[in-house]
């Protein structure tokens, strides 16, 4: 399927979706006014994906700030992951936030919580 | 004239004060600005980016909100969407206040919301906005609240309202929000 690459602006993250290369990644900062219409190309990508996906998905996310529209569009991007690895396929998603900030680790831990798929937590 | 409007901002401790329409892109402008200032001034990194936050939902909030007045209206105090945006510093916190008009009839539901808000502990807070954003509907605009919420969150402060009359139509809603320049709390 087609690789789907956003470079990155003042408003919205970088975003990687390359299934030959198995990369995953949304990095960056995330507070566009209108989060549904920025991300639905993502959406609908792993909506495509998600009929043949690979052995493994590793998600990467490592955001330095995001507005709370783009908090319900991540929950929508997690619970596509999530559908994933219960229909039976190994899935992960990587939370990576700076070490010195607390409140990007809670915001790590609050999805955690609650999801039903592996949700790491990495400091860097 | 010139002096006054200065001294009342330096007594007033306002770094930065906007009042006009409020477009997308005047919102990046802003906090474009106001983000090169703070990383300037060397502030400590927790408060930036907490600063930064509260800043970004309040702005983005004053700017989806102002969509829903009526501009065809006769009673409407102003005919394009304006508002206040207003960003201070003090020797404890930073404070970023909003001003924008809203309709009488939607008073009762905004004040019902911060009331609840800054009722709630920090606890309460984080339970509400899990059940919002795992429950309500959103719209491309609206956020069903959660704004406020993270706004709250992020704060660590009641949030300051208040509701000035204008006619019998509108009132003017400003909201101030408080964040601690010391690090650790919040």
């Amino acid at each position: 399927m087609r690789n789907l690459v956003i470079e990155p602006t003042s408003k919205t993250p970088k975003v990687i979706l390359n299934a030959d290369l198995g990369i995953f990644e949304i990095s960056g900062r995330s507070i566009p006014e209108d989060s549904i219409g920025f991300y639905r190309k993502v959406l609908d990508w792993l909506d495509e994906y998600s009929k043949g996906p690979l052995p493994e998905t590793v998600f990467k996310f490592h955001l330095e700030y995001f507005n709370t529209s783009s908090s319900k569009v991540l929950l929508d991007i997690f619970r596509r992951l999530e559908r994933l690895h219960k229909a039976g396929h190994k899935v992960v998603i990587r939370w990576l936030y700076d070490a010195d900030d607390e409140d990007m680790a809670e915001t790590g831990q609050d999805y955690q919580a609650l999801l039903d798929v592996p949700f790491e937590l990495v400091p860097v | 004239m010139t002096y006054s409007y200065y001294k009342n901002m330096q007594i007033n401790n306002i770094i930065f004060v906007y009042q006009g329409e409020v477009t997308a892109d005047l919102v990046s402008s802003i906090l474009q600005m106001i983000e090169n200032k703070l990383e300037g001034e060397g502030e400590d990194k927790k408060v930036k980016k907490r600063v930064f936050n509260v800043m970004v939902e309040c702005l983005q909030n004053v700017y989806h909100h102002l969509d829903a007045l009526p501009p065809t209206d006769p009673n409407n105090p102003v005919k394009d969407k304006t508002a206040l945006l207003m960003i201070g510093r003090e020797e404890k916190d930073y404070f970023i206040i909003t001003g924008n008009h809203v309709l009488n009839d939607r008073i009762p539901e905004v004040k019902a919301r911060l009331d609840r808000i800054n009722r709630a502990t920090k606890e309460e807070l984080k339970q509400l906005y899990q059940e919002i954003l795992t429950g309500g509907e959103f719209s491309e605009k609206g956020t069903a609240g959660l704004g406020m919420i993270d706004i709250a969150r992020k704060s660590g402060q009641k949030l300051g309202y208040d509701f000035h009359p204008v006619n019998d139509k509108y009132s003017f809603f400003s909201l101030e929000a408080r964040v601690s320049r010391i690090p650790d709390k919040g």
